[in-house]
């Protein structure tokens, strides 16, 4: 069986978890390699979640929040942003591809654009191959 | 008379900073010497060698002490070989619980090190390009060897059982006595623990906006220290000056902070904490008012990873890039 990314999804169950619902009633097609944690809020994934998956081997990790202003808590969405600007930049500091990662703002209206962020997102890690922290856990 | 507490306190890939901590406590220290008698101290204070150690039976020491994290193949073995010899193991100092400031070093590759350290700083003499070998043949009879260097910096709980740690670069003195006072009454807490009040350094910081009164504001501009001279009574973090008090261990009794210096988090992180950087990374954040103060604060530490884990890389969740040698 060829292989295939493995992402571990985060998603604020507001905003981007009812996008993913909608994507589904919408008969949207996307590819099986996401799987979905629902989260109250994008503000409640601290940064060790994500470096958690990403260190166990998760392929890559999709954090998704509303857009700005429609917070359900009005602003945990604007620490999601200022708190994913800097993990990136770790995470590119500490020599690891900053792509395996992804922030996106999808609304309960946007079940389209889930499916899109999934597609393009497996498209990207199908490129960059295993994730090669897998390998040095192992070892 | 009882038989003394038998200790034995080895320096592994440190700086000697721990044990110059532990000789800091001085006259109460002679006064411990009472209950305390010190088998092994090497390569530091004691003149007891390596193979004294080998030759001990094994748990003969009652409280071992390492200090130092382990960078070479002599640091791995010899903190194996007083894990078997003590009841006992503490890590003394972030070095040994969290990879301490040469864990930095892993941000790098090793090839990188060795050029810094023999060929390309200003102060090198090299013209050879000789570098350390660990195995080297002296006029064709005599074989030399030195301890090779690991493939990556480890704390010593990643090789052997740790009972307990110590927080601090180095150890503030109340950090010591807390775990000699813990030591000598028996009640310990769980194996694995850190030997700590378990209070942040925000909770024991005299300028922490909740004992003055203050209101916590967003912080819209970030300073580094060279940028001025922070107001000497309000909250560093407050004030854009980056410090990393709520979510380290305040046993220090907020020492920096009474320097006018902010909080590097060398105390060890809060119970619940696994990885200091993202946390703090989570913590300062939080602590900005919009994306431009993230993206001035991004601007000003360009090494955002050594920033955040000066004392703790080891313990970051990705810490793999250095090939294995």
């Amino acid at each position: 069986m060829p292989w295939t990314p493995n992402i571990v999804g985060f998603a604020c169950q507001w905003c981007t978890y009812a996008g993913a619902d909608l994507a589904g009633n919408l008969r949207c097609k996307y590819p099986p390699t996401i799987k979905l944690i629902k989260v109250p809020c994008s503000g409640t994934v601290e940064p060790e979640f994500i470096l958690e998956a990403l260190r166990r081997g998760a392929d890559g990790v999709l954090v998704g929040g509303c857009h700005f202003g429609d917070c359900h808590y009005k602003e945990g969405n604007y620490k999601t942003s200022r708190r994913m600007m800097l993990l990136k930049k770790l995470i590119e500091d500490e020599g690891f591809d900053s792509r395996r990662f992804r922030l996106e703002w999808i609304s309960g209206a946007e079940g389209m654009k889930f499916a899109e962020v999934v597609t393009e997102f497996t498209d990207q890690l199908t490129e960059l191959g295993p994730n090669p922290v897998k390998e040095a856990v192992k070892a | 008379m009882a038989d003394k507490v038998k200790v034995g306190i080895l320096l592994a890939g440190g700086c000697a900073g721990c044990e110059m901590a532990l000789v800091d406590l001085s006259e109460r220290l002679v006064d411990a010497l009472d209950a305390l008698e010190i088998v092994f101290w090497a390569p530091t204070a004691a003149d007891v060698k390596y193979k004294d150690l080998e030759a001990m039976p094994d748990d003969f020491i009652d409280v071992g002490f390492v200090d130092g994290m382990v960078r070479n193949s002599e640091n791995k073995h010899t903190v194996e070989v007083l894990r078997k010899k003590s009841k006992v193991l503490i890590g003394y100092g972030a070095c040994a619980g969290l990879g301490g400031i040469a864990a930095m070093g892993d941000l790098h590759t090793q090839e990188e090190l060795f050029n810094t350290a023999y060929k390309d700083s200003w102060s090198t003499d090299n013209p050879d390009g000789v570098m350390p070998t660990p195995e080297y043949t002296l006029e064709g009879k005599y074989d030399l060897t030195i301890p090779s260097f690991t493939d990556r910096v480890y704390t010593v709980d990643e090789l052997v059982d740790v009972d307990y740690f110590v927080g601090g670069c180095p150890p503030h003195h109340e950090h010591v006595m807390k775990a000699i006072e813990l030591l000598l009454s028996g009640q310990l807490p769980a194996k694995g623990s850190w030997l700590t009040g378990g209070k942040a350094v925000c909770d024991v910081c005299k300028r922490n906006p909740a004992e003055t009164g203050e209101t916590r504001r967003p912080v819209g501009k970030v300073y580094r220290m060279i940028d001025g001279q922070p107001d000497p009574d309000k909250c560093l973090l407050q004030q854009g000056y980056i410090c990393f008090g709520p979510i380290t261990q305040g046993d220090c009794g907020s020492a920096c902070l009474s320097a006018n210096v902010p909080c590097r988090g060398c105390g060890g992180p809060l119970p619940g904490v696994k990885d200091y950087g993202a946390r703090c990374l989570q913590t300062i954040a939080s602590a900005l008012a919009d994306d431009a103060s993230t993206e001035e604060l991004m601007a000003k530490y360009p090494q955002l990873a050594k920033f955040v884990y000066r004392y703790s890389y080891t313990t970051g969740k990705i810490d793999r890039k250095t090939p294995a040698a």
